[in-house]
């Protein structure tokens, strides 16, 4: 990390829920002083088309994040379990709805 | 996400390693790069160049149009040029946060810009002279940036590549506005039409050099084509330039400063000149017309706005107690 870095204000991770009923999506990242400008600016910088009906801010140093070493244990096991897919049965010839 | 949370010291940088194997392999493979990968150092450092340099081009560009928002002629036309101005504003901001991501601070980023020591488009380095100057940005300069910048959503970079698709979302109606001035302008009285066509005599060289120099003479090229940073070369994409525009012109009826554009039936596309290189060095190395002025702008902006950055960390320390 650079020595310059306390200098700078916090980092706040942006999350902005859709009218569409989607869920809050990262949407980017920004500094501000405090909770309130980071809202504000959040506001000015990722909603300025219509994008959002709802805002969430975290602070990035709240966020517990998985590290890339822990990506094989964490994710490959998932890999040969196709049974868990509903595309690894076999429907019998002309059974409809399933 | 997007944080800039990564200790460079800590990972490997020895560049025949495993890693450099994994890393290698994800850029074959088309997969992208993210903050926390493991990433070779001239890899990380050439991102933080190209995006700190396209972070600051936003913000500087914000200049020579905000020269012109309170003399726009209509309310519509304001309001149009400061949602543009405001846009570009948050595509630097985009871009700073994607440099974040690779472990440079955003304060030594500004420093780099305001010390001189971080170059930014040597197109902001013109001045807008008259309001068809306004339109030829739009219609010429945000148009090659646009050419510029869809390969880059593609880009390997992860958080660039996300940061470059909001940016051409929005871009597109900054191209869309410029033309609209000029088409205005060019179904004017005579002396707008040749307003029109004095800003298309003075932009039309700054913006095919947008592009940077020839492929022969690039540095960057051939490593950062290699890594996916760049997808095209200059050439290339200063090619779909010319062949996009020259068409618009012929609508616009206004002509192209150059002698030599003509269609090529056999390639298939325009030829056109060369543009004068040494001018462009000379810009680049900071002897354009506004060059001094513009720095001088940002520095001013950055220290008469000292009290407001003081006054919110004040403000935010008293809201903790």
């Amino acid at each position: 990390m650079s020595e310059a870095e306390p200098k700078d204000w916090p980092l706040w991770e942006v999350f902005v829920r859709s009218a569409h009923g989607l869920a809050h999506k990262h949407v980017g990242s920004l500094h501000a002083a405090g909770p309130e400008m980071a809202l504000q600016n959040a506001r000015d910088v990722y909603t300025r088309r219509n994008e959002g009906a709802s805002l969430w801010i975290v602070r990035a140093s709240d966020i517990v994040a998985t590290q890339p070493e822990d990506r094989e244990a964490l994710f490959t096991a998932a890999e040969d379990k196709p049974y868990r897919h509903p595309t690894h049965y076999t429907v019998p010839e002309g059974v409809k709805n399933l | 996400m997007y944080t800039q949370m990564v200790d460079v010291s800590e990972r490997g940088l020895d560049e025949n390693s495993e890693q450099q194997r994994i890393f290698d392999d994800k850029i074959d493979r088309g997969v992208t790069i993210e903050a926390d990968d493991w990433m070779p150092r001239a890899y990380r450092e050439t991102l933080v160049r190209q995006i700190s340099q396209h972070a600051h081009s936003e913000i500087v560009g914000m200049l020579p149009e905000g020269n012109w928002i309170t003399r726009a002629p209509s309310l519509e036309r304001k309001c149009i040029l400061m949602a543009k101005v405001q846009d570009e504003a948050g595509h630097g901001l985009y871009l700073y946060s994607a440099a974040e991501t690779l472990g440079t601070s955003r304060e030594a980023m500004i420093d780099a810009l305001l010390s001189g020591r971080s170059k930014y488009s040597s197109i902001f380095n013109y001045p807008t002279l008259t309001w068809a100057d306004v339109g030829a940005i739009g219609w010429l300069v945000d148009g090659a940036a646009i050419i510029n910048q869809i390969p880059l959503t593609r880009c390997s970079y992860g958080p660039y590549a996300r940061a470059m698709v909001r940016v051409c979302k929005e871009e597109s109606f900054h191209q869309r506005q410029g033309f609209e001035v000029l088409t205005t302008l060019c179904r004017g009285t005579p002396d707008q039409k040749a307003l029109a066509q004095d800003a298309l005599d003075r932009w039309w060289w700054p913006a095919v050099m947008m592009f940077g120099p020839p492929d022969a003479e690039s540095k960057h090229n051939e490593r950062s084509m290699r890594w996916k940073i760049k997808l095209y070369t200059n050439d290339e994409l200063r090619q779909k330039f010319v062949d996009q525009t020259a068409p618009q012109a012929d609508f616009l009826d206004l002509a192209i400063p150059d002698a030599d554009l003509a269609w090529n039936g056999e390639r298939g596309h325009y030829d056109f000149g060369s543009p004068n290189w040494t001018e462009f060095y000379d810009v680049v190395s900071g002897n354009g017309p506004c060059n001094r002025e513009r720095l001088r702008a940002r520095i001013a902006a950055h220290e008469d706005g000292a009290w407001v950055r003081e006054a919110a960390v004040a403000y935010a320390e008293k809201r903790k107690q």
